[in-house]
């Protein structure tokens, strides 16, 4: 009963992810774009950094243009050559945030992300960049949509503190990848072949796979436990990664962090903590709903 | 009379050196093609690295993602790029010994179409964290020879700090002389990279030359900070063990700084210093033959360049500088040099002098850019006595554009066009100041 209402709400938000993708590529032109450049909405404010768009657009042209293209709408002329396809500015949808799934990011999202790049993707880490660089950056990138004239970003979902290592945290953990069938997709031992995992396609019909924990690859969006914990409650907007915010607590989120981590192929806290428990890989057959 | 000779044959063999070696600049499209990514992302200018290219290098040509690995590459892809220059160009010397000129000296001028040498450069992972680069690179008549060869262990236990290099390589200069961004004949190569003074022997001393040996290299993950030390063997970069046992130590440390919206300034220092042989044993007046090389290099003695470097960017505008002070050992002072098993002749001392480079770039836009360079060279100390304290001093300006019409992730092509100046005093054949100047107009393309 749980997975059919959960898969409603999937249905329900890419379905809102779509209509609005639409709609932005119906509206957006280049002569709005220009307009938008000289509102406040198309500037940025990280820390004590004000970023202004025209401030980025040589450093945009230079690195960026390539894949993002120059309307922002990820149709660079080396776009049809690179998977994942670059983000399509235009639609303001990002799979790294900090805030609820269909809000838009922080300004700090897109500047971290800027810096950080994202793995098993095109998208280099640009740290050479200066801060203000960055800021103007993610001022220039927000110009490219109509949703940061009108929205405001979403509230930022708060982190509690990372509770101490157990192993019955751990054991509950993989309870929680069980219950909420984090193996359809990531499969039973995390190594990304889950029974759903050929299937999956991003919001705009293409194919892509899920993480691989058994590589050890850098997750997209950060490295730390947080940023794993992050990512449960935001989920990866514009990807088949839901939030589950709704499902988990944050006490079970924090559980299934540390069971991903006994999942990577590296030493671990988490690994030695778990290890007098001799845990098998779930049973898939027996997590039926 | 025997000065003004050696001069006028050293001149001739810097000028074929230059002409032999100048052209091996180094832009890749074939990393372009491998990441999608435009050569301005790499290039200020190509061949001229910004700061993200030079930190792809330092990583060993890698983004540092998953996709760096050749394993992530359509097997057909062959990370090959060749680049040439045809051109016009025209070339001027006003004092060259002439046997039909009335006073033995006459302007000479030469103009006409050309074509640069050819180079074949080859990149990238063998996997990840394992990089190599193969540049077999020809003069303009199609002589081939081996510019750099070399293999990298990258990012040894993790770290961005440990990184090693072993082959024939360009020494860490942080103004990379093999993508320079003038073309003629007088700035195809720094000349402070190159500079003696008139009569010095020491040619082994010049960083701008690629050079074999093995180099350690340390960043920070950002490449804020930068570390190289590098062994190399004294023979600018000749293979066969041609000068024998001398060793020479490159040392290279910088730190960048974020300025805002001006961008990443960068400050740096170098330092080389080495020994080479000042004569070398005989067989019937000829070289050894031995069968392993020629191992007939005697008489070590020392030499040392150091000096400062900055890159500093202000918005469109760039300067490049680098200064430098060189110190031969008094042996080095003729041509050919003093044998160290024989006594130094009376009043000489170790050569020594001062460069200055400053070289300026308005980048109108990533397709458009500006140059300007000036270079400076003074002699501080003549190595032998009776030469004028201000022999050999030389000024060097140039001035040009690359526009590239075209900018894609397959290929680069630029147009280029450029004047260059420069005048040695007292360097003529009749003990006068040289004068030579050179103008070039030429499609620079590599794919």
């Amino acid at each position: 009963m749980r997975r059919k209402s959960f898969d409603c709400r999937r249905l329900a938000a890419a379905a809102a992810v779509g209509g609005m993708s639409l709609l932005g590529r119906a509206q957006v032109t280049e002569y709005q774009q220009h307009q938008w450049l000289n509102t406040p909405a198309a500037s940025s404010h990280i820390g004590n950094l004000t970023g202004r768009p025209k401030a980025a657009a040589m450093v945009y042209r230079r690195y960026c243009v390539v894949c993002h293209g120059e309307l922002g709408d990820g149709n660079g002329e080396s776009a049809q050559w690179v998977d994942p396809k670059p983000r399509d500015f235009t639609l303001a949808i990002f799979k790294c945030r900090s805030t609820p799934t269909g809000t838009l990011p922080t300004d700090e999202d897109i500047y971290d992300t800027i810096a950080r790049g994202l793995d098993r993707s095109n998208m280099p880490p640009w740290n050479t960049f200066t801060r203000q660089e960055r800021a103007d950056l993610v001022a220039w990138i927000k110009h490219f949509s109509p949703r940061w004239q009108t929205e405001k970003p979403g509230q930022r979902i708060e982190i509690p503190p990372e509770p101490e290592i157990t192993p019955e945290r751990i054991k509950a953990g993989q309870d929680v990848y069980a219950r909420v069938q984090c193996w359809k997709c990531h499969g039973a031992e995390g190594r990304a072949n889950g029974p759903s995992a050929s299937t999956l396609q991003d919001d705009l019909g293409r194919p892509i796979l899920p993480y691989n924990f058994a590589e050890g690859g850098r997750f997209k969006c950060g490295t730390t436990d947080r940023d794993l914990y992050r990512i449960f409650m935001t989920g990866m907007d514009g990807t088949p990664m839901p939030s589950f915010a709704d499902n988990i607590k944050p006490e079970e989120a924090w559980n299934l962090v540390f069971y991903l981590r006994t999942l990577q192929p590296f030493p671990s806290k988490q690994k030695e903590i778990a290890k007098p428990l001799g845990l098998k890989p779930i049973n898939p057959n027996a997590t039926g709903p | 009379m025997t000065s003004s000779r050696n001069t006028v044959l050293a001149a001739l063999l810097s000028a074929a050196f230059l002409l032999t070696f100048s052209s091996s600049a180094s832009a890749l499209p074939a990393f372009a093609r491998k990441y999608g990514l435009r050569c301005s992302a790499c290039h200020e200018a190509w061949p001229m690295l910004n700061y993200f290219g030079q930190k792809f290098k330092d990583n060993g040509y890698q983004l540092m993602n998953d996709r760096d690995s050749p394993i992530w590459q359509n097997p057909s892809y062959w990370p090959a790029t060749f680049r040439i220059t045809p051109q016009w160009h025209r070339e001027s010397t006003d004092k060259v010994s002439v046997d039909t000129a009335l006073t033995g000296l006459q302007q000479i001028t030469s103009h006409g179409f050309d074509l640069s040498g050819l180079d074949f450069h080859t990149g990238g992972t063998l996997e990840k964290n394992v990089s190599f680069y193969v540049l077999p690179s020809s003069d303009s008549s199609g002589n081939f020879h081996f510019e750099t060869v070399m293999a990298r262990l990258d990012n040894l236990f993790g770290s961005s700090w440990l990184n090693l290099k072993l082959g024939k390589f360009e020494l860490d200069n942080l103004i990379s002389e093999k993508r320079i961004l003038t073309l003629t004949n007088i700035s195809g190569v720094y000349q402070t990279y190159h500079f003696r003074p008139p009569n010095d022997s020491n040619f082994y001393g010049q960083i701008g030359d690629n050079q074999l040996g093995l180099e350690y290299m340390g960043h920070s993950a950002d490449d804020r900070t930068r570390i190289s030390a590098s062994l190399l063997s004294s023979n600018d970069g000749q293979v066969g063990l041609p000068s024998s046992n001398g060793y020479t130590g490159f040392f290279s440390a910088s730190q960048a700084f974020d300025t805002g919206r001006l961008g990443v300034q960068r400050v740096g220092f170098y330092a080389m210093a080495g020994e080479a042989p000042t004569y070398f044993l005989t067989t019937s007046g000829g070289p050894l033959a031995t069968p392993f090389g020629n191992a007939g290099g005697r008489g070590n003695r020392s030499f040392s360049r150091e000096g400062f470097v900055g890159l500093f960017y202000l918005g469109k505008l760039d300067f490049l500088a680098v200064t430098q002070h060189g110190s031969d050992s008094a042996y080095f002072a003729a041509t050919p040099s003093i044998p160290a098993n024989t006594p130094l002749p009376a009043g000489t001392q170790s050569p020594t002098w001062n460069g200055y480079m400053v070289e300026t770039h308005y980048v109108y836009n990533p397709q458009l850019i500006f140059i300007q360079r000036s270079e400076f060279e003074r002699v501080s100390q003549q190595g032998l006595p009776g030469v004028a304290s201000d022999t050999g001093n030389l000024n060097m300006f140039t001035f040009g554009y690359r526009w590239y019409p075209i900018m894609n992730p397959r290929a680069g092509f630029a147009f280029h066009n450029e004047y260059s100046w420069l005048r040695q005093r007292k360097t003529a054949p009749d003990g006068s100041d040289l004068t030579s100047s050179s103008l070039f107009l030429g499609f620079d393309f590599d794919f």
